[in-house]
C-alpha cells in the first residue's frame, strides 16, 4: 500500500461501515421493519459505545484490514523500503508468477517443486480428514449413545488431556516413538522383525501420523455434539423396522449429525493444510509440505510479497473446501461454527 | 436387542486401540522425562531421575519465553472476553439484514490457517505503524496478541452466545418495568446471568493463546514465546529436558480438568438441593393452603 493511499482505506473503510449501518438503521426505521427502542437507547450510551467500539476495532483492524493487507502486498514487486510508493510500485502479477513457473518473468518451465508441495499438502489433508472421520465416528456414537454417565465422564476426561498438550510437544513425541533410536524400532529391532533401523521420518510417516494424531480431537468433539442431540427413538425405530446397523448410521445417525461431520471436516482439513509445527519437527530434509515453503518465502528468502501470494493461495484453498463441503452437505456457514 | 459378544469384543479392541493411539505417545514421551539417558529413551530404564525437570527450569531461554507466553496469555483474555462479549450482543441485535455478512466476517478467523492471520497481521501493522508514524506498537508481544486475538475473540463470542440466546428476555423487561435504566439492567442482570460463559471463555482464551504456535511464530517478530522457543529446540536435537516440560503441562490439565470436575459436581448437588429446597416449601405453602381451606 503506498502511503497516503493506505491512509485513505484505514480512515475510509471503517467511515464507509458505519454509514452503511446509520443508513440501513434509518432505512429499516422508516420502513417500520425495526421496532423497539434504538441501539443507544436500548444499551445506553456508555454500553453503545464499548459495542461499537470493540466490535468495529476487532472486525476492521484485526481481521478485515490485515487480510485485505496480505492480498495487497501479494500483488505488488519486491522493493526496498526507500522505494515503495515509488513509480516501481505498480500492481503485478510476478508473485504467482513464480509460484507457477519458479521465475517472475519467464513461463518457460513449471515450478514443479512448489506446485507438487501444493498439491500433496491439498491431498494429504483431505485423506487425513478422511481418516480421521473414520477413527473418531465410532468412538464418537458410542459416547453420544450408549456410555453411561460416569463411563461418558471418564471418556470425556482421558480425550481433553491430550488437547491441552501444544502442538509441537504432541509432534516431539512422536519424534520420541518413530526415530531410529526411537521406541517403536527397538521394539521391532528387539522383537527380530527387522534387521535395522527403519527411516519412519524420512518416508513422511511420522509426519502424517503426527497431523491425524495432533487434529483427531477436532473431529471428535463437533461429532459428539452432533450426535448427541440426536433424538434415540428414531434409532429404535430404525432397529424395530429391521433396519441392518449400516443402514441406521448411514440413513439416521449421519444426516442429523451432518453439522457436526462438516463442522469436524472443515477444522481438521484447515488445520492439516495449515499446519506448521508438525511439518518442521516431524519432516525430513527432503520432505514436501506446502506451509513450510510460505515460512521460508518470509524468513529465509525475506520476499514478503511473495509470501503474502502463497499465504493466499492457501486462504483461498481453504475457503474453497469450506465451500465445497457446505454446498455438498446442503448447509449453512452458522450451522457448521455451532 | 443385545449386541453379540464379538462385536462387543470388537468395540473393546477399538476403543482400547484408540486411547492407545492418543495417550500412548504421550506416556511414552512422559517415560523419558525420568530416564537418565540423554536421547529420550523409554527401555530400558537405566535410572530414575529428576534431573531434567531441574534442567528444564534452570533453562533461562524457556522461563524468559514462558513468562513471554503467560503475559501474552493475559492480554489476550483481556482483550478477547470483552470483544467476544461485545460481538455475541450485537449478534443479537444487529438489523436481520445484516446479520449473515457480520456472522461470516467474525467468525472467518476460526476457518483460516493460523500462518494466514500471523502473516496478515505482520503485513498490516507494519504498513500501519510506518504510516501514521506509530513505530512504537510494531513490536511482537502487541501483534501477536492483536493476531490471537483475532480468532480467540471469535471463540469467546461463540462460548458468549451459546449461552445468550438462553437468556429470558422476561428478566430484563421485569427490570426496566420496576424502573431500571438500560446499563444498570447491562451490569445487574446481563452479565450477573453471563458469568459462568465470561469465566469459560477466559479459561479457554488463555489456554488457545498458550499453546498457539503457528500465528505466534509469524506475529511475534524478534521476540520470543515458549511455544517458538520449544519449536526451536526440538529441531535441535531431542532432549528429556523438552518431556519434562511435556510432563508438567499434562500435569496442570489434568489438575485443572479435576478442579472443574470437583467445582461442577458441587454446583450441581448445591442446585440439586435448592431445587428440593423449593419443592419442598413450595408443598408446605400448598398443604397450609389446603389446611386454611379446610379450616
Amino acid at each position: 500500500m503506498t502511503g497516503t493511499g493506505s491512509l485513505a482505506i484505514i480512515i475510509g473503510l471503517p467511515l464507509a461501515v458505519a454509514l452503511v449501518f446509520l443508513a440501513l438503521s434509518w432505512f429499516e426505521r422508516r420502513s417500520g421493519a425495526a421496532r423497539g427502542p434504538g441501539f443507544f437507547q436500548r444499551n445506553g450510551v456508555a454500553v453503545g459505545l464499548y459495542l461499537i467500539i470493540a466490535v468495529g476495532f476487532w472486525a476492521l483492524f484485526i481481521i478485515v484490514l490485515p487480510q485485505v493487507a496480505m492480498v495487497d502486498m501479494s500483488f505488488r514487486p519486491k522493493l526496498p523500503p526507500s522505494q515503495m510508493g515509488g513509480p516501481k510500485d505498480l500492481y503485478t502479477l510476478e508473485n504467482y508468477r513464480y509460484f507457477l513457473f519458479g521465475s517472475t518473468t519467464s513461463t518457460a518451465s513449471w515450478n514443479t517443486l512448489h506446485i507438487k508441495a501444493f498439491f500433496l499438502t491439498i491431498g494429504v489433508s483431505i485423506l487425513i480428514t478422511a481418516l480421521n472421520f473414520a477413527i473418531s465416528y465410532p468412538l464418537a456414537f458410542h459416547m453420544a449413545y450408549s456410555a453411561g454417565v460416569g463411563r461418558l465422564r471418564m471418556l470425556l476426561l482421558l480425550l481433553i488431556i491430550p488437547y491441552w498438550v501444544n502442538e509441537i510437544l504432541r509432534a516431539f513425541a512422536f519424534r520420541v516413538l518413530l526415530s531410529s533410536g526411537g521406541v517403536v524400532n527397538k521394539a521391532l529391532l528387539g522383537a527380530g522383525l527387522i534387521a535395522e533401523p527403519v527411516d519412519f521420518l524420512g518416508a513422511d510417516v511420522g509426519l502424517y501420523m503426527g497431523l491425524s494424531y495432533a487434529y483427531l480431537l477436532m473431529m471428535i468433539f463437533p461429532l459428539y455434539n452432533a450426535i448427541e442431540s440426536l433424538d434415540r427413538n428414531q434409532v429404535e425405530a430404525a432397529r424395530d423396522l429391521g433396519a441392518p446397523w449400516w443402514h441406521i448410521h448411514a440413513f439416521v445417525v449421519m444426516p442429523h449429525a451432518k453439522p457436526g461431520i462438516a463442522s469436524g471436516c472443515t477444522l481438521v482439513f484447515m488445520l492439516c493444510a495449515g499446519a506448521l509445527a508438525a511439518p518442521l519437527v516431524l519432516g525430513g530434509p527432503r520432505t514436501l509440505w506446502f506451509t513450510p515453503i510460505v515460512y521460508d518465502r518470509f524468513y529465509q528468502a525475506f520476499n514478503w510479497p511473495q509470501g503474502a501470494a502463497y499465504a493466499f493461495i492457501l486462504l483461498v484453498t481453504c475457503i474453497l473446501f469450506v465451500l465445497t463441503v457446505l454446498k455438498a452437505f446442503k448447509l449453512g456457514l452458522g450451522e457448521i461454527t455451532r | 436387542m443385545k449386541p453379540g459378544l464379538v462385536s462387543r469384543l470388537l468395540f473393546a479392541v477399538y476403543i482400547g486401540a484408540f486411547f492407545v493411539y492418543l495417550l500412548g505417545p504421550l506416556a511414552v514421551m512422559g517415560i523419558s522425562a525420568f530416564n537418565t539417558p540423554a536421547y529420550p529413551q523409554v527401555w530400558p530404564i537405566e535410572g530414575l531421575t529428576l534431573d531434567w525437570f531441574g534442567k528444564l527450569l534452570a533453562d533461562e531461554d524457556m522461563m524468559y519465553g514462558l513468562r513471554t507466553s503467560l503475559w501474552i496469555g493475559v492480554l489476550v483474555v483481556a482483550i478477547s472476553v470483552p470483544i467476544g462479549l461485545a460481538g455475541a450482543i450485537v449478534m443479537t441485535q444487529i438489523q436481520a439484514r445484516l446479520r449473515s455478512t457480520y456472522y461470516l466476517v467474525v467468525v472467518s478467523p476460526v476457518l483460516t490457517p493460523g500462518i494466514i492471520i500471523g502473516i496478515s497481521t505482520v503485513v498490516f501493522w507494519r504498513e500501519f505503524t510506518t504510516v501514521t508514524g506509530m513505530k512504537f506498537l510494531y513490536d511482537g508481544i502487541v501483534l501477536t496478541v492483536l493476531g490471537q486475538a483475532s480468532y480467540i475473540s471469535a471463540y469467546c463470542m461463540l462460548v458468549i452466545l451459546a449461552r445468550l440466546q438462553r437468556f429470558d428476555r422476561a428478566q430484563e423487561e421485569a427490570a426496566l418495568d420496576l424502573g431500571a435504566s438500560y446499563p444498570q439492567v447491562f451490569r445487574h442482570i446481563l452479565l450477573p446471568y453471563l458469568k459462568p460463559a465470561l469465566f469459560s471463555a477466559a479459561v479457554l482464551a488463555f489456554l488457545a493463546s498458550f499453546e498457539n504456535y503457528n500465528t505466534t511464530t509469524f506475529s511475534i517478530l524478534a521476540d520470543k514465546t515458549l511455544t517458538t522457543i520449544l519449536a526451536g529446540r526440538v529441531r535441535q536435537g531431542t532432549t528429556p529436558a523438552i518431556s519434562a516440560l511435556a510432563v508438567l503441562i499434562i500435569g496442570a490439565t489434568l489438575i485443572g480438568a479435576l478442579a472443574y470436575e470437583l467445582v461442577k459436581r458441587r454446583e450441581d448437588a448445591r442446585a440439586q438441593s435448592r431445587r428440593q429446597a423449593a419443592a419442598e416449601a413450595e408443598e408446605r405453602e400448598l398443604a397450609g393452603e389446603l389446611a386454611g381451606a379446610a379450616a
